[in-house]
């Protein structure tokens, strides 16, 4: 996802001339192609965040359109405080984007985890919030970003994510995707742990089950519409995220459940509030949080009763 | 241009503006307002390239209040200087009002460039605005006024070196270097001395002046305009609560509200005429 993230970057920049890469010097050679287009579309910004986050407000106020890129916890936890202010509270059309969305950094450890960031920026005014779940998404997202009038927030993948939805996405802000139709237990999904998703329905069918997947590519606003015409008809809604299970899209579909009568119980599939202490890849640390197909297919099993 | 004669009037005419205005609002960092008074009125009056009438002008020169807490200060040079009418300072400090102590969004209120109050922003905003000038081939100059106890923060200082690689020569930082932050002198708290050389081992072109004269504030300016080739910094010595004998370099006015009998003396202090 991140070559074709910056192949999109490449992309934009060619069609737009406010367009200005901000790199928190990391990406060595991913970004040649926004560099040929011209100069004025990269800004390597140094090991300094929070500084980033201000020049990118700062560009955005004077006519730019800055997409401002590093790993997910650096460009989001490290410089909350820029973000709400300078981006928020300004309404800075500001891009930023995290790479290494949830676990892709296993191996890097807790400081590398990205497992609070739609959280955090959930609470913030003005910010919509994206986590695709493929590159047909990202690029839809980064598209619907570049023409929304405000700061938004898209946390991306690292590699070898498999493609979801066949060819280009028509990506709405603030409208969920309908990935698989079924009719007992509805999975929402963000972000790319989709495939576990699409295999926890797999499982979830040889015992029977009618499974909808559906993606949420934007977490903020969220698709009620969506939840209130389709949802409501299943015996069980399944958040699964790569996120804790505080505050991203289960924390989000449970503030929506809070104010529904007679709405289906919601089962929340994210890490649990602690941070991991051993090393390993990805699958390794997806499975000791309890996020690997066999085990939320279990979790769910057991919840059905 | 304005001569050094009208702009003391406009500097003493600020200072009264602000005193008044704390005592009836209950506004309180007076001496943080008054220790950059001549610094914002040589700016306003003297250097910034502005068009009251035409407020988001492109190419208008940029200034941001770093140190938020001096909004008191802006808020009268804005209407002295015609951005609004003093009848839009009528509610100050009342509900519902914008005029309080920090600068709004620039949303709100025309010649507001960033809404400050949490140190450590203007400076990587000004920064990013300056190379956005220079991105779009427009002319326009960015100045950013910080405290020396707002150069704590880490940021000021990720935004220095950035600004130095980048060569952001259209930048100028102007330091209120009062000496005093909130609760004690600035360095005992975190040894900012010496600030001058800070700035310039940090590739700035670096200066300092006292930030009560007007012509050597003016001289330091012309001297930002002038340079081609790196960001300036200018170190402004100044006292806090300047310009009032009995607030002078008294730190308990930070947070101090004058009384009625204060501002009547301060009054004929700074030769303010009924």
């Amino acid at each position: 996802m991140r070559n074709a993230f910056a192949k999109e970057v490449t992309r934009l920049a060619s069609a737009d001339e406010r367009v200005v890469l901000l790199s928190g010097d990391i990406g060595n050679n991913l970004f040649e192609g926004v560099k040929k287009v011209g100069s004025r579309h990269f800004l390597n910004c140094g090991i300094a965040e929070a500084n980033m986050i201000g020049v990118a407000a700062g560009m955005a106020m004077s006519g730019l359109r800055p997409i401002v890129y590093t790993i997910a916890p650096f460009t989001t936890t490290r410089c909350f405080e820029q973000i709400r202010v300078d981006l928020c509270y300004h309404e800075a059309p500001v891009i930023i984007v995290g790479t290494g969305a949830g676990l892709s950094y296993a191996e890097l450890g807790p400081t590398h985890h990205s497992l609070e960031d739609l959280a955090i920026l959930r609470t913030l005014p003005n910010m919509t919030v994206f986590a695709p779940c493929d590159i047909g998404e990202m690029v839809g997202c980064m598209r619907a970003a570049l023409a929304h009038d405000g700061p938004s927030y898209i946390r991306i993948g690292k590699k070898g994510e498999p493609d979801i939805h066949p060819g280009e996405v028509d990506l709405v802000i603030g409208k969920a995707i309908e990935v698989q139709e079924g009719h007992d237990v509805a999975l929402l999904v963000s972000g790319t742990i989709m495939p576990v998703a699409l295999a926890v329905s797999a499982i979830l069918k040889e015992q029977g089950l009618s499974v909808a997947v559906t993606s949420f590519p934007t977490v903020k606003p969220l698709d009620t519409d969506y939840l209130e015409q389709t949802a409501s008809g299943f015996r069980l809604l399944v958040t699964i995220e790569e996120h804790g299970r505080i505050g991203g899209l289960g924390g989000a579909v449970s503030e929506w459940r809070a104010g529904i009568r007679n709405a289906p119980p919601v089962l929340l599939c994210g890490t649990r509030d602690e941070f991991l202490h051993v090393i390993g890849d990805q699958d390794y640390a997806r499975s000791l949080y309890m996020l690997s197909a066999d085990k939320i297919a279990a979790t769910i099993l057991e919840k059905l009763g | 241009m304005i001569d050094l004669n009208t702009l003391n009037l406009r500097a003493r005419q600020l200072r009264y503006r602000i005193i008044e205005t704390s005592h009836r609002t209950g506004t309180p960092h007076l001496g943080s307002c008054l220790s950059c008074t001549d610094l914002l009125s040589v700016l306003y009056f003297d250097f910034l390239r502005l068009d009251p009438s035409q407020p988001a002008a492109s190419g208008r020169d940029r200034f941001i209040l770093s140190k938020g807490h001096a909004a008191p200060a802006l808020f009268q040079v804005l209407a002295m200087r015609g951005f609004y009418d003093d009848s839009r300072l009528s509610d100050y400090g009342q509900n519902g009002s914008i005029f309080a102590e920090h600068p709004p969004s620039p949303a709100c209120l025309p010649g507001i460039e960033a809404a400050t109050g949490s140190l450590g922003h203007g400076l990587p905003i000004g920064l990013g605005m300056a190379l956005a000038a220079r991105i779009q081939a427009l002319p326009y100059r960015v100045v950013v006024l910080v405290g020396d106890g707002e150069c704590n923060e880490g940021s000021v200082w990720e935004a220095a070196l950035l600004a130095a690689a980048q060569r952001a020569s259209n930048l100028c930082v102007i330091v209120d270097f009062n000496k005093w932050q909130a609760t004690g002198r600035s360095q005992t708290i975190m040894a900012m001395d010496p600030l001058v050389d800070k700035w310039a081992a940090f590739g700035w072109n670096a200066m300092e002046v006292d930030g009560h004269d007007h012509a050597a504030i003016k001289d330091a300016l012309n001297c930002f305009a002038g340079t081609t080739d790196r960001p300036t910094a200018i170190v402004a010595h100044t006292v806090k609560g300047s310009g009032v004998s009995f607030m002078q370099d008294d730190n308990n006015w930070h947070y101090r509200i004058p009384s009625e009998e204060e501002v009547r003396r301060a009054r004929a202090e700074l030769r303010i005429e009924a």
